[in-house]
């Protein structure tokens, strides 16, 4: 089983609600490190056989026309999670 | 008589209210299911609010690929008049029939309140018998409401005269410059986050100039795109 991890954040420009929430909610609990934060959605694609570059393709595709919507997102980041596959054979 | 669809996706809610008040106004409801590519033969199409697939991945986001959704697509760019509300609006954004996009209010609450909104164009399939700049109050729910779309965009909405609706005396979600509700370029297309479907019938709507609900703002909607099509 390979997997294929998709990353997306809110646009720099769109403010995001959700993240603000959760940078006001950190201080209150101790953190006061973190001067803002951002949220954003992470999709694990499994594949049945190996990651190959013809399907990191198919999930650049996927990203960009379902996984995201670009007018408020955008695809930070398609990639191997190999690490993860390492482990779930383990 | 004239036979206007309301569609119903899973986990839409407020379908068998816009399907009175399209009855109310004197047309003929159709129920559209989501997974029937056949529109039926309707004159005219409804996307009505709710959580269709319960707002996952994006709010309308799996309704676009929906099989009546292809064909309400295919039919909107040949002119069939669709009326998007609120989570149908999300619908239509998602599935590219109008620009833009909805995100979380930005003060993270649910809303639920009677809106005044301005009616800022007249011209279209939905709206023509409202007069321009007119106030009307129907009600307004939802959690992902507000409008939001690049300065380019936004400046061309505005050049072409297509906001059709700006919310009066509060802006409830954030949206980009007050815009409560857009159309396409040729005015049959319309998306809006209030609920003209909720404000159609005394003693169901919001408060009123006679009283308590009398409020029946939102029926226009529906004579507005019966008289359109039968001229």
């Amino acid at each position: 089983m390979g997997r294929v991890v998709v990353d997306v954040m809110p646009k720099p420009e769109i403010l995001d609600p959700q993240g603000k929430a959760v940078a006001g909610a950190l201080p209150r609990l101790g953190f006061g490190q973190f001067a803002s934060v951002r949220q954003g959605k992470r999709f694990e694609l499994e594949v049945e056989g190996e990651v190959t570059e013809e399907v990191l393709a198919a999930a650049r595709a996927a990203g960009e026309q379902v996984l995201s919507n670009p007018v408020i997102e955008d695809v930070v980041a398609v990639y191997e999670d190999a690490q993860d596959t390492q482990d779930a054979q383990a | 008589m004239t036979r206007i669809g309301v569609v119903t996706f899973p986990g839409t809610l407020d379908d068998r209210d816009a399907a009175r008040a399209v009855r109310l106004a004197g047309a003929e409801a159709v129920s559209l299911w989501h997974a029937d590519a056949d529109l039926h033969g309707v004159d005219a199409v409804v996307l009505p609010g709710g959580f269709s697939y319960g707002d996952y991945l994006r709010a309308g986001a799996i309704s676009r690929f929906a099989p009546v959704m292809g064909e309400i697509v295919d039919a909107a760019h040949k002119g069939l008049p669709v009326l998007g509300i609120c989570n149908g609006f999300q619908v239509l954004t998602e599935a590219h029939l109008l620009p833009g996009s909805m995100i979380k209010n930005d003060h993270l609450h649910f809303v639920c309140r009677e809106q005044v909104l301005a009616v800022e164009n007249v011209d279209t399939a939905w709206t023509r018998e409202y007069t321009a700049g007119q106030h009307i109050t129907i009600p307004l729910k939802n959690q992902d409401g507000q409008y939001v779309a690049d300065e380019h965009t936004l400046d061309e909405l505005e050049g072409e005269g297509r906001v059709v609706f700006r919310y009066v005396g509060w802006n409830p979600n954030g949206s980009r410059r007050d815009i409560a509700g857009i159309t396409n370029a040729a005015g049959n297309v319309v998306g809006l986050m209030p609920h003209p479907e909720h404000a159609v019938e005394p003693g169901f709507g919001p408060d009123g100039a006679n009283g308590p609900r009398t409020g029946t703002d939102g029926l226009a909607f529906f004579t507005s795109v019966l008289h359109a099509l039968v001229g």
